[in-house]
């Protein structure tokens, strides 16, 4: 599946983002220079360790970087426009309404003071005009999409009152009544048992399928995105490392973290006595190695390894930052 | 060791409940005649564990998991049944005579941030067993056998000098690892050791306990909701459902032909990086409330095959012909026929199709 053949301008273009950290010891950077499209309706994965900066990507494309976090290099363009020098005013019109959020933990990205009914209402009041009543009446229509039984009655009840799954399926309802065409969804299953991740996981795709919602899922769990998502972004120390087709990654992972990665899954029904490891850890971002951030785990590090950072070279469909394939013939 | 004594299981469970009492304060009941409530935990579990394998228990969050791994540390007591360790029953144990047993019994949290006490060196957190169960008579014994702990476990013996904190996560489980073997263990309980760990840590952190069950002959009981991770490390599996064990046996044979409904459900959603976009029949229905299970089997709400007997009568435990012991009405009935069971599962699920059409 080809997905860089995309007809239309990309819908979210990030340049060279990078996002630092301004401490007492001096600014640590977490994210640095990632660059991504994506296009209207596709849905791309984002995975990596915790501390990769995944969810910091995603954080920054909704303008919910707090200080003392901030953009210091690099754009994101919505729909051909920049955001993220937009006021917070701006940017608050624009979430929400063109740019929905979920969460992992739903728990937590519900208010419990209010019930879900009031929740949805505001949020479609503040994003479409629409009286009181047909505010309500979307937010009922809403609940029976996301596929809550009897949504006149569980509209008027607190988020306490639903299970995990179901409380998640009122975040994606909430993210998704104002019909955005982008949503992030960080870690939106990580907080739930498999067998209501898989219905949440179908949900997701089949709510953003019907609306041509685009969707950028970060998660740590590489199976999520095999199922789920068209491209993914690997990224390892604030860095994308890879980029392409799911398909391709999967079947052919280029970069040495990739791979490493790949391997190490342990997969039901293969019967091997060892699992595959990286070993080592990823690198605090105090003290990042020089070069490639990966070198001192990697198993085919050499010498310019350790001097230049590797620039993204184009592969099949897509790039891999990684000095083994700077030498290929084109 | 002789066969007659690794024939026998180094861990027997038998009948093992845990029940919560949920009740109100006495007041309330009388004053509001709120009735008793209670939860059933862990309802009548059988369980053998043989010396030197690995026992995984699986399933979903609520389904008693984790109170079988505190009941058998001793950190719950029984409302019923026994805890046999070695010819020993633990429940009628006296406080006092734990002890013994205490340093024969260890375990690892899920949790490596908060399962070790910030405010202590890694070289007192590891040798905290030694000195309470008095196995080193010196310090400079303590030392020795500290930093031969730490090296075992792939740290160096420097690294007891540190704190918790100067640690990553896969480093901190390394040092938990350390603390339970410290006292020469013979069973483990491993509670969701790597849940919190990322998956290139995970895989050192597993190979890790493969190794040091292999070295030491140490027996494991394993407790996760990772099936692929409860494949690579276990001999035998216990599928946890409401309390209940609903179906266990050899891994290979739960693995490769599961019966029980459930088992089947879980093995289809698990997330397969392989499998790329399979049509799953979607899976209905959540767990449900502990406190007030349905009547008749447990699982009877979610069960594509359930009827009125479902419905009515909780299913005994049988033995199959694999070797396994499955908790249903339909498989013991035969109902579960490749028709009914519509869902294309993983490639142990295909085989059982394949099978039950030949």
């Amino acid at each position: 599946m080809s997905t860089t053949t995309f007809p239309n301008a990309p819908l979210l273009s990030v340049r060279d983002l990078s996002i630092c950290f301004d401490t007492r010891h001096g600014p640590l950077r977490a994210v640095d220079g990632i660059t991504f499209d994506l296009a209207p309706g596709e849905i791309l994965g984002m995975v990596g360790e915790s501390g990769a900066g995944k969810s910091l990507t995603g954080t920054a494309i909704t303008g919910l970087l707090e200080r003392p976090g901030r953009i210091d290099r690099g754009e994101i363009l919505f729909e051909g426009k920049r955001i993220d020098t937009l006021s917070p005013d701006e940017m608050r019109r624009l979430r929400g309404r063109r740019i929905g959020a979920i969460f992992q933990d739903p728990l937590t990205s519900l208010n419990p003071l209010m019930t879900v009914g009031q929740q949805l209402v505001q949020t479609i009041r503040t994003h479409l005009p629409k009286s009181k009543e047909a505010a309500r009446a979307r937010a009922i229509e809403c609940l029976a999409e996301v596929g809550i039984p009897a949504p006149e009655a569980r509209i008027d009840q607190y988020p306490h009152q639903f299970s995990g799954g179901m409380r998640q399926r009122v975040v994606i309802a909430l993210a998704l009544c104002a019909e955005p065409s982008l949503v992030i969804a960080d870690e939106p299953t990580t907080a739930l048992d498999v067998s209501i991740q898989a219905q949440i996981l179908d949900l997701l795709k089949k709510m953003c399928r019907e609306r041509g919602a685009a969707v950028i899922l970060v998660t740590h769990d590489m199976g999520v995105i095999a199922e789920t998502a068209d491209r993914v972004a690997v990224m390892y120390s604030g860095r994308v490392v890879e980029i392409g087709s799911v398909d391709r990654v999967v079947r052919d992972p280029r970069h040495p973290y990739t791979k490493g990665l790949m391997q190490s899954i342990p997969r039901v029904g293969s019967g091997v006595q060892r699992l595959t490891q990286i070993d080592g850890a990823m690198p605090r971002l105090t003290d990042l190695p020089s070069g490639c951030a990966f070198h001192p785990r990697c198993p085919r590090a050499f010498d310019t390894c350790q001097q230049t950072r590797p620039a993204a070279l184009p592969v099949e469909g897509g790039h891999v930052a990684c000095h083994l394939y700077q030498e290929e013939p084109a | 060791m002789s066969t007659a004594t690794e024939q026998k299981p180094l861990v027997a469970l038998d009948g093992l409940s845990k029940t919560f009492d949920l009740s109100p304060p006495l007041l309330n009941r009388l004053i509001e005649r709120k009735g008793r409530r209670s939860l059933r935990a862990v309802d009548g579990l059988n369980i053998d564990i043989p010396r030197g394998k690995t026992f995984a228990l699986v399933g979903e969050s609520g389904c008693g998991k984790s109170t079988v791994a505190k009941l058998v540390v001793g950190l719950h007591g029984a409302s019923a049944g026994k805890i046999t360790f070695d010819g020993t029953d633990l429940t009628k144990l006296a406080a006092a005579d734990r002890g013994a047993f205490r340093k024969r019994i260890q375990m690892i949290f899920q949790d490596p941030y908060a399962s070790l006490n910030p405010r202590w060196r890694v070289r007192d957190i590891i040798a905290e067993p030694l000195r309470s169960f008095g196995i080193t008579s010196s310090k400079a014994e303590e030392r020795a056998e500290v930093g031969r702990l730490l090296e075992l476990v792939g740290l160096s013996a420097r690294d007891g000098e540190k704190f918790p904190h100067e640690f990553s996560g896969g480093q901190r489980q390394r040092i938990s690892i350390a603390r339970a073997i410290s006292s020469k263990p013979e069973f483990l309980v491993c509670d969701e050791p790597t849940s919190a760990l990322d998956v290139s840590v995970q895989s050192q952190v597993l190979n890790l306990m493969r190794d040091l069950q292999d070295e030491l002959g140490l027996t494991y009981l394993f407790i996760s909701h990772d099936l692929a991770v409860v494949d690579f490390m276990s001999d035998y599996v216990g599928v946890m459902y409401l309390g209940r064990l609903v179906e266990a046996g050899p891994a290979e044979r739960i693995f490769s032909a599961p019966e029980h409904p459930y088992t089947r459900l879980l093995m289809d959603t698990v997330p397969d990086i392989t499998m790329g976009r399979r049509n799953r029949a979607p899976v209905i229905g959540e767990v449900p409330n502990p406190i007030t299970p349905p009547p008749g089997c447990s699982f009877n709400p979610r069960c594509p095959l359930a009827n009125d007997r479902c419905r009515a009568q909780a299913p005994e435990a049988r033995k199959r012909a694999g070797g396994s012991i499955v908790a249903c009405h339909a498989v013991e009935e035969g109902r579960d026929t490749p028709e009914t069971v519509a869902c294309e599962t993983g490639e142990g699920a295909r085989m059982q199709l394949a099978r039950g059409a030949a």
